[in-house]
């Protein structure tokens, strides 16, 4: 008998206890560090966006004081509120609501233009974005030379924000609704085009086999082998962007590119509080009935997918 | 090189980084010939099949058809290469949410101009093309429905079907009942042989049956490590024959039924 095997070797069950309990105590001193840092850092943020800065504050006595910036700022939120809020009484109902939306058929044309702007914009993306999706896909891409490019072409159009983009075709194209259809419609091209893409890479490449085997070109393939794959999420995705695009159109008048975002320009440089409160309104509802409208709709091209049982 | 060979491989190889999949594989396929393609997995079966479709490039050696070399083709000439070499597959790659018929019509394609197979226009005469070799593998009522809808044995006959639309030359089946059941594996296997003993087609076909081989084929080839390892009749595929090309040294006993896959008595 040799000393080695006089030591009791352990049970698989203690074995499996003692590495269970390192691998605990591993993974709690990888949360604990991560945990550090996310602070950290996240409060390293705050105060370079002066979250913990300290400002003067005339208190009702009219005495000066040093308050955080937080506290002393959220009172103004309320008072804000207040000045937008229209005079609503019972017994003059009809004439405060035609008093609060007084300026109603410049705001219904411009609502209409705000929507227009919207769908044309996102028929013109969903189609520079269909086509460039399928060379920006890693597994369709015939060569990395177009894979690239192609690539670079949907990050340049959708990183440059609407914003930016409708400031420089005013410039381009002078104010008013194209201005915005063109801005909302490269961007949107990009941020579609990389969706589209991503449900590309995740088709089944057997049926484009199948018709390269068959002595299909490229393009051919792509018609028959993956344009069928991906059509509902095509379409679920579109429905989605179509929108967010409203959404977009409808603020984007602020530099001028047509929509009810030049109203919101006017009333805040004119001060009418009570318009802005009333144009809210309007894009809120439109969005809302948009985003309800188009969910159905989704909901039905996902619910047409599944079919009827075979 | 004689050009009375359908097919001639020469000194084929295809590397996959340092793996040999195709090893200096020569051989002759006569026109006319049914020709199963035994041996274990990974032995190279399928990668050859894809060599002669020319879906994937040799490394060396050469193919070629009737005399002429296949594999230098580009472009336009090599799809028509892919057209007259039709080609069946293991998960028949069809397109699910195609009918049946556009599927069938896929085989036109390499007629095509861009813009027609991009609007999917197909001619009258097409069509009926289409129609007639639905017919001969009895789909005729499935045609205007979705491909995915169809059982596995229906889908590998649409696949056949679309192969015939091809016009081709050779035809070549990569595994076409391996996820078939027996009845729907002898439904597929009776038309390639319809087709192969009517139109006179050479058919090249990757089987992992033993008994499918025997009774279907003129000529049993099989690989081992992307060599060829046996060519022959099934006559001369003898139970010692059969344990070199599948290794199964250690087993005792070997009964080729329990691969089967055919449901009917073999032919005598």
């Amino acid at each position: 008998m040799t000393a080695a095997a006089e030591v009791t070797p352990l049970r698989p069950l203690d074995q499996f206890e003692l590495g269970y309990a390192a691998q605990r105590r591993r993974a709690k001193f990888g949360w604990m560090i991560a945990s550090i840092l996310f602070f950290a850092f996240f409060a390293f943020s705050a105060w370079l966006g002066d979250f913990f800065r300290v400002t003067q504050v005339t208190l009702t006595d009219g005495s000066r004081e040093w308050r955080w910036i937080i506290p002393a700022g959220l009172p103004r939120l309320g008072e804000f509120i207040e000045r937008t809020l229209p005079v609503l009484r019972w017994d003059s109902l009809g004439a405060d609501l035609a008093e609060w939306f007084w300026r109603w058929k410049v705001w219904l044309n411009l609502l209409v233009e705000t929507v227009l702007i919207a769908f044309m914009a996102t028929a013109l993306g969903v189609f520079g974005g269909f086509v460039m999706s399928f060379p920006a896909s890693r597994n369709l891409a015939p060569n990395t030379w177009v894979l690239w490019f192609s690539r670079r072409y949907l990050e340049i159009a959708r990183t440059v924000p609407e914003l930016v983009w409708a400031l420089i075709f005013v410039f381009c194209f002078s104010v008013g609704p194209m201005a915005g259809v063109l801005a909302i419609g490269l961007h949107t091209a990009g941020a579609l085009g990389k969706l589209y893409s991503e449900v590309n890479e995740n088709i089944d490449m057997a049926p484009l086999e199948g018709v390269k085997a068959a002595g299909g070109t490229w393009f051919d393939q792509i018609r028959y082998g993956a344009v069928p794959q991906v059509m509902p999420n095509i379409i679920s995705y579109t429905l989605l962007r179509f929108e967010i695009n409203v959404r977009a159109s409808s603020i984007i008048g602020y530099v001028g590119a047509g929509g009810l975002g030049q109203e919101f320009r006017e009333a805040l440089s004119l001060q009418e509080y009570t318009d802005l409160s009333a144009l809210f309104l309007i894009i809120f509802v439109t969005v809302m009935v948009i985003d309800y409208g188009s969910e159905k709709l989704r909901h039905k091209v996902i619910g047409l997918e599944k079919g009827p049982a075979t | 090189m004689s050009a009375s060979a359908a097919l001639t491989l020469s000194g084929v190889s295809k590397l996959f980084d340092e793996t040999r999949a195709v090893d200096d594989v020569t051989l002759k396929i006569e026109p006319g010939q049914f020709v199963g393609v035994i041996g274990r997995s990974g032995a190279g079966k399928s990668t050859m099949l894809r060599l002669i479709n020319r879906l994937i490039d040799p490394t060396k050696g050469s193919i070629s058809f009737r005399g002429s070399e296949i594999t230098s083709l580009r472009g336009k000439a090599l799809r028509n290469w892919r057209r007259d070499c039709a080609m069946i597959f293991q998960q028949f790659n069809l397109v699910d949410r195609l009918d049946v018929l556009t599927n069938v019509l896929i085989g036109r394609l390499a007629e095509h101009g861009f813009l027609s197979s991009m609007a999917m226009q197909f001619t009258d005469a097409e069509r009926t093309m289409a129609l007639q070799a639905l017919d001969r593998l009895d789909l005729v009522p499935q045609a205007l429905q979705r491909a995915g809808t169809l059982s596995g044995g229906q889908q590998q006959r649409v696949a056949i079907a679309k192969a015939l639309v091809q016009q081709p030359k050779i035809m070549l089946a990569d595994e076409p009942i391996a996820s078939l059941d027996p009845a729907n594996a002898t439904l597929v296997m009776d038309g390639l042989r319809q087709i192969n003993k009517e139109d006179g087609l050479t058919v090249l076909v990757n089987l992992h049956t033993l008994d499918t081989a025997r009774a279907y084929c003129d000529r049993i080839i099989a690989m081992r490590n992307g060599r060829v390892f046996f060519d022959g009749t099934a006559a001369q595929l003898t139970d010692d024959v059969v344990r070199d090309i599948y290794g199964l040294d250690g087993l005792r006993e070997f009964n080729e039924a329990v691969t089967s896959t055919q449901s009917v008595a073999l032919p005598a």
